[in-house]
């Protein structure tokens, strides 16, 4: 009962964060300089009115947003203005799903390694293996995506032709191999520092030398004891994961050509295309409320305690 | 009685960071990278802007005077990573104080004012949660030119939120403390008490904030270069050059590997020190003992 | 084992400070043989894999706009007039045409074989439909302007007149004929344009707005689209009831949107292209010594040159000044150091195409050194110095090849004149509308390539009322030889209109002229058929995929 109520709770408040969140980009999207009908080739007047007309922009922009809102509150993100020969949602519909497993994949492998070399650092604490499994996190840190892209291009596809350069091909396994891994290696690194650090911490608390002094076997501990308050700082990371990740894929989605979200929101953003920017902002902070929702439960269900105190 | 509480503080933290080798030395690296950065152009004949079109990307030679080679329109590329690194720890810094200031004042306002404001005051902070931020922050770079001004007030709007929430958290804790009582009574202000009371007793957790914040946003600054949107040439960062560099990596391999050394190493150091401070001042790290 | 040491070494630098003019060629060792014994022999897998530089922003020929929509469109349409490889103009979907004495009725016959990829005919009635959809206000034209030598053309997209009053009409099934304003002598070279496109009516009107998509698209070019997943790919796979299919021998046509120059010469190399929309410049000495004989480069129809703002001071009756500016930049440096490609250093506005050769600057035979002299004499003339120096802003559209060409004439004003130049980098659409407005602008990069092969494409920019005469220049002489030319036949005479416009204008100096552009395409040797031409249009229906085979040279 008391999870159902802090969940509709949540639910109801994320209506305001919405509402400012549409506004917001609906009002720094009208005040920027160029519009979508700046072309190189000038337009004649005539034929600009009409265009105008046609996207309702003569109507004063509180009007504009109120009809904007009020056709999103139907599922509909209004016509492109680039791509007209598609809507907003059909583009979000066909690129969501590229960066949703571009995303994906990539938290889950930095969530699969990131533990694993943390843990095994935790547990080789100070020693040679320590020292070079985080030197090696450091450089995945230091070594902007962009950089280590085309080198894995380079090695992986043009030297040893084993992986694609690029392209989605209905994200077969062998495309996504090289994006995933460019994309998940800061994060494996953060997850990884994180991991030890927690864990080293919880290695050292009470409890666990009380079991030790008992003499319970160290795998028991570790998977009985130790797991569990380690991965809460990790879980609690998976907000800022993914906003990084969401920012990563607009580089990945660059280099290797995918056709996500990230690269509609770039290409929007540059020809002025109004209403694709607007449902790609839109849908993401959606997408952001229900992820920290989900990570506000999963918190939750781990810590009991945490629930009563936020 | 504050005083001594953080000075206190202050010095247990310095007596743990001179343990922590790895800080140390990342300091003293960091140091002088500054220095270097600072003065190391006056030791070039050339200037920031100035090309030469005959010695176009050309590799490091000792002989000709361009230590670190050349770019692709001619230009030393010493000096321009030495411009690009006072561009690059100049972002990393004034963003992340900017961060700083508001969430400071944004958390110890709210924290100490608690109650209803304090609830809606978190209430904000929860909706900026949902901004997909990074995003804005893109589209008032396309939309609004490139000032360096522009990159300060767009990334440092965007990572006061953490801050925020830490220091509203902690200034929960220390408002129940005597020496605040005791300025209360004395009737002070509000703002008064906030900075002179409550501020300084968080500067454990703002230097942490501070050392693991500047590597990030020096990191934004050069995603942001990526997309087109650094900053305006001639003058350059290291993250745009780092970007030219990965474009030429075959041909030009100096122009990736030499503003890349510097601003992984920085990324390198920033990261130990942080993590040597927040050791050093987490009290919790202190109470588990040395082991 | 030692190789993949190597090149791990050298991925990860270590051999930055290598030799300079030995280039480090990274490749898979294997060799591959093309063409089987014959040298000719063709592949059993006829697809051909472009990219495209960008996502067409529809596929509706009469709204499209803009290069990477004419090339997919150029596969799937057939317009009255078509082109050979080299683009020569040949018979399209009609197979003749007669032109009036006055040369202002154009009466086309439409091929008896032509149909559509659904099997209808092509009718002279489809071709009435499709001019009048096209200049109709209400189908959203970007590009109607350029239907404007058509009877009537103009007052229709104004509004003023309805579409049927258009200037063209069938006379029976399969003749169709065209009156004009005026004589228009690139008349033939717009109907290879997309905005003259035949559209099939029954598809438009029974599927409205998505007629475009994959299944509903009736095309009557060589291909038919057979996908199109957006930011993706484009599929485009062979038409079998075009009427020359015979000779097409392509089963698919990918088009790939990669606007990253970058990401497109790795995929080239990794074979996942076929032929690339460009070559980054500064990868160029790199493309020239690993990639050689892939690199083709042929004189494109365009014009690249700075415009200053007349309408303002610094540079309002100012021409000593205009002359001096122009004079101190050393444009076989940015043609053949910063560019590199081949481009052609400019002394005049109009590229070279076929019979025009353009007029050039009365300094264009002098030294650079003799400029540069010339050059300091003006800028003191019209009141600078170096204690007086000239301060002002260049501003230019965010590109790489933008920025370097920007950085190079700063540094060469800077460096002759003493001029302190500021560069303004804005994103696309913000300098489209700074460049528009005039107000803030002194001086501003533009490009032009010619939307048809005549000289008029880039003459008429500069007429005082043209929306695209971004400098301000108004100067009525000019106009007047442009109003003469454009009421001659075509011939001498009226080119030579032209040309005395062109030279009146470079004595002014509103914009300076600074190379002509070149097309740049890395191609497979597996793939022939091609060839380079001005207009830099390729039509997929003459590819040939050659035979290859890999060999290990290991």
């Amino acid at each position: 009962m008391n999870n159902i109520k802090f969940v509709l709770g949540r639910f109801l408040g994320a209506i305001p964060t919405l509402l400012a969140l549409i506004c917001l980009a609906f009002f720094l999207v009208k005040a920027a300089p160029g519009g979508p009908f700046d072309l190189e080739r000038s337009l004649p007047e005539e034929v600009e009115a009409n265009l105008r007309a046609a996207y309702n922009l003569d109507d004063p922009v509180y009007k504009q947003l109120y009809k904007y809102i009020g056709s999103i509150l139907q599922g509909d993100f209004g016509p492109s203005f680039q791509y007209r020969d598609y809507t907003v949602t059909e583009l979000i519909a066909s690129g969501f799903p590229v960066s949703l497993r571009l995303g994906a994949f990539a938290i889950l492998l930095a969530l699969l390694f990131g533990t694993i070399i943390g843990t095994t650092a935790a547990l080789n604490q100070n020693t040679k293996l320590d020292y070079s499994v985080m030197f090696f996190g450091m450089i995945g840190i230091s070594i902007p995506n962009f950089v280590m892209a085309p080198l894995l291009v380079l090695l992986f596809s043009i030297v040893l032709s084993v992986f694609p350069a690029g392209g989605y091909n209905n994200g077969a396994f062998l495309n996504m191999v090289l994006p995933v891994t460019a994309l998940a290696l800061p994060q494996v690194a953060y997850i990884a520092r994180l991991t030890r650090g927690s864990m080293i911490e919880v290695l050292s608390s009470n409890f666990v030398r009380t079991a030790k002094a008992q003499g319970i076997p160290m795998r028991n501990i570790i998977f009985g004891h130790v797991l569990k308050p380690t991965l809460l700082p990790v879980v609690s990371y998976l907000g800022p994961a993914t906003a990084a990740i969401i920012t990563g894929s607009v580089v990945v989605e660059q280099i290797f050509g995918l056709p996500g979200l990230g690269r509609y929101f770039v290409q929007g953003a540059l020809n002025r295309d109004y209403t694709l920017v607007m449902g790609v902002v839109v849908f993401y902070g959606c997408l952001i409320i229900a992820f920290n929702l989900i990570v506000d439960t999963i918190y939750g269900f781990i810590d009991p305690k945490i629930k009563t105190s936020r | 009685m504050k005083q001594d509480h953080n000075n206190s503080l202050l010095s247990d933290a310095w007596s743990a960071l001179k343990k922590n080798r790895a800080s140390l030395v990342s300091a003293s690296v960091m140091l002088s990278m500054v220095v270097l950065v600072l003065f190391g152009p006056m030791l070039s004949p050339f200037a920031v802007d100035q090309t030469d079109w005959y010695q176009i990307s050309t590799a490091p030679n000792l002989m000709n005077g361009h230590i670190f080679g050349t770019d692709d329109l001619g230009r030393d590329l010493f000096v321009r990573v030495m411009y690009g690194g006072r561009i690059s720890l100049m972002v990393g810094l004034v963003a992340t104080l900017v961060s700083v200031f508001i969430g400071v004042t944004y958390g110890a306002v709210s924290g100490f004012l608690g109650g209803r404001v304090d609830a809606l005051m978190m209430r904000v902070v929860d909706v900026l949660y949902a901004m997909p931020f990074l995003f804005f922050v893109i589209l008032l770079m396309v939309f609004f030119g490139r000032s360096i001004f522009l990159i300060f007030v767009a990334i440092g709007a965007v990572n006061w939120l953490d801050i925020a929430r830490i220091v509203r958290g902690q200034t929960l804790n220390l408002k129940g403390k005597e020496f605040v009582d005791a300025a209360k009574t004395g009737g002070a202000s509000t703002i008064r008490i906030v900075y002179k009371h409550i501020v300084p007793n968080l500067l454990g957790i703002v230097v942490v904030y501070v050392a693991l914040t500047v590597p990030q946003v020096i990191l934004v600054e050069s995603f942001l270069s990526f997309l087109g949107l650094g900053v305006q040439e001639p003058m350059t960062s290291w993250g745009a050059l780092v970007n030219q560099g990965a474009r030429q990596m075959e041909s030009s391999p100096w122009m990736l590997l030499f503003p890349g050394l510097f601003l992984a190493t920085t990324l390198f150091c920033f990261n130990f020190i942080g993590d040597g401070l927040r050791d050093a001042l987490d009290p919790k790290d202190r109470t588990r003992g040395n082991e | 084992m030692k190789k993949l040491s190597t090149i791990i070494l050298s991925s990860f630098f270590l051999l930055s400070c290598g030799s300079e003019e030995q280039q480090e060629c990274l490749t898979n060792n294997n060799e591959i043989i093309v063409g089987g014994s014959s040298g000719f022999e063709l592949s059993d897998i006829q697809v051909f894999k472009k990219n495209n530089g960008a996502e067409p922003g529809t596929l509706d020929p009469h709204r499209a706009e803009g290069v990477p929509a004419s090339n997919v469109l150029r596969d799937l349409y057939e317009g009255l007039v078509g082109e050979k490889p080299n683009g020569e103009y040949i018979p399209g979907a009609a197979e003749s045409w007669e032109i009036s004495e006055d040369s202002k009725t154009y009466t086309f016959k439409i091929r008896r074989d032509a149909k559509w990829s659904n099997g209808d005919d092509v009718v002279a009635e489809d071709f009435v439909f499709s001019l009048r959809r096209s200049v109709d206000p209400q189908t959203l034209s970007n590009y109607s302007s350029m239907l404007y030598p058509i009877k009537n053309a103009r007052q229709i997209v104004l509004g003023n007149l309805e579409p049927e009053a258009l200037g063209v009409y069938s006379t029976d099934q399969k003749t169709f004929v065209v009156e004009l304003e005026e004589p228009t002598p690139y008349f033939l070279s717009l109907l290879t344009h997309s905005t003259t496109y035949p559209v099939h009516p029954k598809s438009i009107e029974k599927h409205g707005a998505s007629f475009t998509r994959p299944g509903n698209l009736v095309t009557n070019g060589a291909f038919v689209l057979s996908d199109w997943r957006v930011q993706d790919y484009i599929k485009l796979d062979r038409n079998p009831t075009y009427w020359d299919d015979k000779n097409t021998t392509l089963e698919s046509v990918y088009y790939l949107p990669l606007d990253n120059p970058d990401s497109s010469l790795r995929r080239y190399r990794a074979n996942e292209l076929d032929f690339t929309d460009t070559t980054p410049a500064e990868q160029l000495p790199w493309i020239r010594s690993c990639l050689g004989p892939e690199l083709n480069i042929s004189p494109y129809f365009g014009s690249y040159y700075y415009g200053f703002n007349t309408t303002k001071p610094p540079f309002k009756n100012n021409v000593e000044l205009r002359q001096a500016l122009s004079m101190a930049i050393d444009r076989s440096v940015i043609t053949d150091i910063i560019l590199g490609a081949g481009q052609i250093p400019a002394y005049g506005f109009v590229p070279p195409v076929k019979t025009y050769s353009g007029e050039k600057l009365n300094w264009a035979e002098w030294s650079q050194q003799e400029r540069e002299d010339e050059a300091l004499r003006l800028y003191i003339e019209a009141g600078y110095s170096s204690e007086t120096p000239l301060e002002i802003e260049v501003v230019y559209n965010t590109s790489e090849n933008h920025k370097r060409v920007a950085l190079a004439i700063a540094a060469m004003w800077k460096q002759t004149l003493g001029v302190k130049t500021t560069l303004r980098n804005q994103e696309w659409k913000v300098f489209l509308e700074t460049r528009r407005l005039k107000e803030d602008t002194e001086v501003y990069r533009a490009g032009w390539i010619g939307d048809y092969d005549d000289p008029y494409t880039f003459s008429e920019l500069l007429h005082s009322e043209n929306e695209m005469n971004h400098s301000g220049f108004s100067n009525q002489e000019y106009d007047e030889f442009l109003k003469a030319a454009s009421e001659k036949n075509a011939g001498e005479e009226r080119l030579s209109e032209l040309k005395k416009a062109e030279k009146l204008m470079l004595e002014e100096m509103p914009i300076i002229p600074l190379y002509f552009y070149v097309s740049q395409h890395l191609i497979k040797p597996w793939v022939t058929g091609l060839e380079g031409n001005v207009m830099d249009h390729h039509y997929s229906k003459y590819v040939k995929i050659l035979k290859t085979e890999t060999v290990n040279s290991e």
